[in-house]
């Protein structure tokens, strides 16, 4: 009971003080996981988007192929990205392995899935209430993407943030392939992971709290634009 | 460009959906001026026939032909929606989308759409999102949006069915103008009175098919099949 207590203290006076390895590796994980979710978001909306909008013979193949591929165990994405790193490996001469760059493919394929499969449903909704107008005033194929697209912006960046919330807190496959090095790769969950089984405590729990404080940004944000969404705001 | 895409001649046409017969055999010349009111049960057809005509259906057979080319026939009616399609956008850029979709420059598609707003009563809401407007007010923004264009031909499927009376009438009086400054109007209405009010011609609708056609004078004060008098009689017809 003291040990927590001592250890909670401990972690206030960290995040107060701005302690070096707390601000390092959460500014890391900022990075890794932003730098991920700016290339899924770059993938997988116009994915979810063209995925809603056209009709083409693998469409319900497609589809079901990215929802079984959402929920890949990350573990496993981790452990396929490794192989494909490691020296043996297909892409071994890149040197990536326990670099940031590897845990940004892992993230990339872990959050694409979710990001696509997001904006697929959202943009799928909108085109079924749209279309009768869109099609009534004659517009090309183009203009139904754009109106869409336009129209949609709210609900695609809530993808983009779920997808986020998602690769924030992933801790098994960036800890196989970044190897949670010490001022190179290691981020919020993996240094958790670490601390805990050090018995440092303070440190974890500053971290994690580091964490939590994200996450709960995050719904904020997401609640905010939902909330503008049906005050319709913007 | 010629003057108007009407006449529209309609010969043997019917629309089927999954194996269902819908609507049709329908012969049916569209000209002229005024309003044609489209009337019947529920169920007999009136929307799947609107939307026939406006091109939102195929026909399985027969043929829809309008006097101008397919592209500038399609650019020259609009259709009002039953319960109307609001984009998630403002009143202003709702109603200045279809300009803009021609290739219209924004501040002229926009002042346009600021002149429209006014004229349909809906001036003081066009900084409001569309989505947050009241039925009858969304019902106007629809109207404004559909004679922005101003089509030669104008399709409402029941566009007063949700509406208060006082809302009904304002829609109404933008109807009659339209009508008077030329566009031809085909509108549903299972509202006895609003056909009343409005009618030139009535296409009385019955098991997907036109039962009869004529003015409205004559459908309302003699009709000849039983069925159109069991009809104005209230009599339910199914
Ligand atoms: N998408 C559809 N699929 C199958 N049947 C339909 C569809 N739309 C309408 N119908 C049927 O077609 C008939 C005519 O419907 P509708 O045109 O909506 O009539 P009304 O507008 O006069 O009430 C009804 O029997 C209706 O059930
Ligand atoms: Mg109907």
């Amino acid at each position: 009971m003291n040990e927590i207590v001592q250890g909670l203290l401990e972690a206030g006076r960290m995040i107060v003080t701005l302690d070096r390895d707390l601000i390092e590796i959460t500014l890391r994980s900022l990075q890794v996981t932003l730098t991920a979710v700016v290339i899924a978001s770059a993938i997988g909306l116009p994915m979810g988007a063209w995925l809603a909008i056209n009709r083409f013979r693998f469409r319900r193949e497609t589809i079901a192929l990215l929802n079984a591929l959402m929920g890949l165990p990350p573990v496993v994405v981790g452990l396929i990205v490794y192989l494909m790193l490691s020296r043996s490996g297909p892409f071994g001469v890149f040197g990536l392995l326990f670099t940031p760059t590897a845990m940004v493919i892992a993230q990339v394929i872990i959050v694409t899935p979710l990001v696509a499969s997001i904006a697929h449903q959202a943009i799928r909704d909108l085109w079924a209430e749209y279309h009768d107008l869109l099609i009534s005033l004659n517009t090309t194929r183009g203009q139904r993407i754009l109106a869409l697209i336009w129209d949609g912006r709210r609900a695609l960046l809530t993808a983009s943030l779920a997808g986020f919330g998602r690769a924030i807190g992933e801790v098994g496959a960036i800890m196989i392939v970044g190897g949670n090095i010490d001022h190179a790769t290691r981020v919020l969950t993996t240094a958790i992971a670490l601390e805990t089984g050090k018995g440092n405590f303070a440190l974890a729990l500053g971290l994690g709290f580091v964490l939590i404080g994200l996450a709960i940004a995050l719904n904020i944000a997401i609640h905010a634009l939902s909330r503008t969404e049906r005050d319709s705001q913007w | 460009m010629v003057s108007s895409i009407l006449p529209l001649e309609v010969a043997g046409a019917c629309v089927r959906k999954r194996g269902a017969h819908l609507v049709g055999p329908v012969d049916l010349t569209l000209t002229g001026k005024g309003i044609s009111i489209l009337m019947g049960p529920n169920g007999s057809g009136k929307t799947t026939l609107l939307r026939l005509l406006h091109g939102l259906e195929r026909p399985a057979t027969g043929s829809l032909r309008w006097s101008a080319p397919a592209t500038e026939a399609r650019q020259r009616q609009a259709y009002v929606f039953q319960t109307p399609i609001m984009m998630r956008r403002s009143v202003l850029d709702s109603i200045a989308y279809p300009m803009t979709l021609h290739g219209e420059r924004r501040a002229r598609a926009r002042e346009m759409a600021r002149d429209w707003a006014e004229r349909v009563g809906i001036g003081h809401a066009i900084d409001r999102h569309a989505t947050v407007l009241s039925g009858g007010e969304k019902q106007k923004l629809a109207l404004a949006r559909a004679l922005i264009r101003q089509p030669d031909v104008l399709f409402l499927d029941e566009p007063c069915a949700n509406l208060d009376g006082r809302a009904t009438r304002e829609i109404e009086a933008i109807l009659t103008r339209a009508r008077d400054e030329g566009v031809r109007i085909v509108m549903a209405t299972h509202d006895m009175g609003q056909a009343r009010r409005l009618a030139d011609e009535v296409l009385f609708l019955l098991k997907g098919r036109l039962h009869s056609s004529g003015p409205a004078d004559t459908f309302f004060s003699h009709p000849r099949t039983p069925e159109a008098k069991a009809f104005l009689n209230g009599d339910i017809l199914e």
